[in-house]
């Protein structure tokens, strides 16, 4: 019956389509809650009252460290003592790993990247999140606030929390010179051939669009994760015309990270936390955002509808961007802390300079992953655009 | 306690039915029962807006198995590779299979049945990623496979099955009696003649056995492929995706259902040759 209900009202939302307009470009241009559906009516928390005593978290693995990974790394023992919240916590993998698991409905607070957040919002997983009752948000980047994959119509369904781009990075011994466009990845005559490592997940997909954004404009594609038949198959094409350069997918840093120190891979895409672990190993590495911009994360703290621990929630919600804490999980996971204050709380001063925390203008270039759903989320009503079902079935065959 | 065992010796029929309850309840229900569901589960599909499962029976699902060709791809190069691993192991397994069995001493016999299964105690995710640097580009082996790929899968995975080749062998040549070989020597036949028409005949059943496991188990395989297969994909990774990625089970239950077919002709071809009893 629950389930059914559910169901339902994520219906419901797809077919109640908004004549979204204005052009949305995939960054800062989108106006709020231009993604083609309405979600259902749902009120955000008006008050908080005592804490439930119980708060069950669903996080990427490295948000919520209770110290049994590594005993130095603990920032959830704290907030138990502080809010009398006992905290269980289940980490996830992937964006429809977590997707999956809310609709359980047995999670309180979720960290959702931009390809599940819409998800949860559509469904009626997520409900609005009043920022009112949550003092640090006042902290946070005004360039993560009132965005496309927080927020629908105005309305905020969560807290920022980090951010990072899919860097372009390259061995600086085997690459000259420096490269500054995608170009190296994609070109057919890439000096590089058998020699580019890509990222192995359908997602990957938008890379590939973001690129014919700059290389084919004819084609008219104004959000990489919004296509049409056209640009969707030109982005396919091009993958397929990627393969035979790429020595390996990867989708397990580490992996990764061992591939560009053994050199067996000498360019590629990456994320910060995989360059600074392999440059730290002695590998000659560089890393850049190219001139066509690059994908990227911004993850979100959201509230689960059917929780039965709200004061708790949004206690952890207020205590996890809280500069302290902000600081401690963006230094551990190797991203951009969305909270202004934490910078100055990082034992090593230089990681927000690494990655660009302050830089509005940086966080401006990237496309943030974003859920492609058959309502094209650049506002185009006239076209079908492709969902992720199909983005993951053309990525199998991509690979061959 | 007397009245029952007298009751179940006077009913050996009821004894044996008994008996075999508990293992068939768990055969049925928890494996061929798990089985059912799979290929039920084939028959349905997602909705790929909510992620839910919609149970509405059609055949889609194998449309797209069998109209795409990427898939009859994938299929083949699955089953090429678990059929070039299989005959790897045979053709290394043999020799240090019959080494063991008629060449060295009992002790040494026990020593080098334990040194096989050795590998076996260590665990597969470290000899994968160990393969990994031995195969890469500066490593120690790079000269067996051009970077990685499906040669470097072929040669990891013929590494870690080798140990279920070697033992059915071993087993094998094991109860073969010395007197036969000794007896086609006598009637003046050579080394190469008494292998061909004397140990291979009587060993076949045992090799048949062991390409059971080395094969069905590189069929299944997904993990080595993602270390050192560098692009390639197999029907593993292709479950994997559908279920991990893309949250669509029923599709991934039709691939499934690949393996599971191709497994079952390969048994029903093998039980011909008796090998099913040297298991």
């Amino acid at each position: 019956m629950k389930n059914r209900k559910t169901r339902l009202a994520g219906i419901l939302g797809a077919s109640l389509l908004l004549a979204a307009c204005g052009t949305s470009g995939t960054n800062s241009a989108a106006p709020p809650g231009a993604q083609g559906f309405t979600p259902p009516k749902l009120e955000a928390l008006k008050a908080l009252g005592q804490p439930e005593g119980q708060l069950n978290v669903l996080a990427w693995p490295g948000y919520a460290e209770n110290g049994s990974n590594d005993p130095k790394v603990n920032w959830v023992t704290p907030f138990e003592q502080q809010t009398g919240c006992k905290v269980n916590v289940k980490p996830f993998g992937t964006s429809d790993e977590a997707v999956t698991l809310m609709k359980t409905g047995q999670y309180d607070v979720v960290s959702a990247s931009g390809d599940a957040s819409l998800r949860l919002v559509a469904s009626g997983d997520a409900e609005p999140v009043n920022t009112a009752l949550v003092p640090n948000y006042a902290d946070v980047q005004p360039f993560l606030k009132d965005k496309s994959w927080n927020s629908v119509g105005g309305v905020s369904y969560g807290i920022p929390h980090g951010w990072g781009a899919n860097l372009l990075t390259w061995r600086t011994d085997k690459v000259a010179p420096a490269p500054t466009s995608w170009s190296v990845m994609f070109d057919a005559n890439s000096p590089y051939k058998g020699k580019v490592i890509a990222y192995d997940s359908p997602i990957y997909l938008a890379d590939a669009a973001l690129y014919l954004m700059a290389h084919q404009p004819d084609l008219g594609i104004k959000n990489p994760y919004s296509l049409d038949d056209k640009q969707f198959t030109a982005a396919v094409n091009l993958l397929k015309q990627q393969r035979p350069l790429v020595s390996e997918y990867w989708s397990d840093y580490l992996k990764e990270s061992q591939a560009l120190k053994n050199a067996d891979a000498v360019v590629g895409t990456a994320w910060q936390v995989t360059v600074n672990l392999t440059k730290g190993e002695g590998a000659p590495l560089e890393s850049a955002v190219p001139s066509e911009g690059a994908t990227g994360w911004s993850d979100t703290w959201m509230v689960a509808a059917k929780s039965a621990h709200k004061t708790c929630a949004y206690k952890w919600l207020d205590y996890i961007i809280s500069p302290k804490v902000n600081a401690q999980v963006a230094e551990y996971f190797g991203e951009a802390p969305a909270n202004t204050k934490a910078c100055a709380e990082m034992t090593d001063k230089t990681l927000c300079d690494t990655y660009h925390a302050n830089d509005a203008g940086y966080a401006s270039k990237i496309a943030y992953w974003t859920t492609p759903i058959p309502q094209c989320l650049d506002g185009r009503t006239d076209v079908k655009c492709k969902d992720y079902g199909e983005w993951t079935k053309a990525w199998t065959e991509i690979k061959g | 306690m007397t009245a029952f065992s007298a009751f179940f010796y006077r009913k050996p029929r009821l004894r044996l039915g008994f008996l075999l309850s508990a293992p068939l309840l768990w055969l049925g229900l928890a494996y061929l029962g798990a089985l059912a569901a799979l290929f039920v589960t084939a028959f349905w599909h997602t909705d790929t807006f909510t992620g839910q499962i919609a149970i509405e029976w059609s055949l889609d699902n194998f449309k797209t198995l069998f109209s795409d060709a990427v898939y009859r791809t994938i299929t083949l190069r699955t089953v090429g590779i678990a059929a070039l691993v299989t005959v790897i192991d045979a053709v290394i397994a043999f020799p240090m299979a019959f080494a063991m069995a008629k060449l060295a001493s009992p002790r040494a016999q026990r020593i080098l049945v334990i040194a096989v299964m050795t590998p076996l105690w260590a665990s597969y995710l470290v000899k994968a990623y160990a393969w990994r640097s031995m195969l890469s580009g500066n490593g120690a082996l790079s000269w067996l496979s051009p970077g990685y790929g499906v040669t470097a899968t072929i040669v990891t995975l013929s590494y870690l099955w080798l140990p279920y080749m070697i033992l059915p062998i071993y087993a094998g040549l094991d109860r073969l009696p010395d007197s036969l070989v000794d007896a086609s020597g006598d009637l003046g036949a050579k080394s190469f003649r008494t292998f061909r028409s004397v140990i291979l005949p009587l060993t076949f059943p045992a090799i048949v056995a062991g390409s059971i496991f080395t094969f069905s188990l590189s069929l299944g395989d997904y993990i080595a492929v993602k270390i050192v297969g560098g692009t390639s994909q197999m029907l593993g990774n292709v479950v994997y995706d559908n279920i991990g990625a893309a949250n669509n089970l029923p599709f991934a239950a039709t691939v499934a259902t690949v393996p599971v077919v191709i497994m079952l002709v390969y048994l029903a071809a093998v039980r011909r040759t008796g090998a099913l009893d040297n298991l």
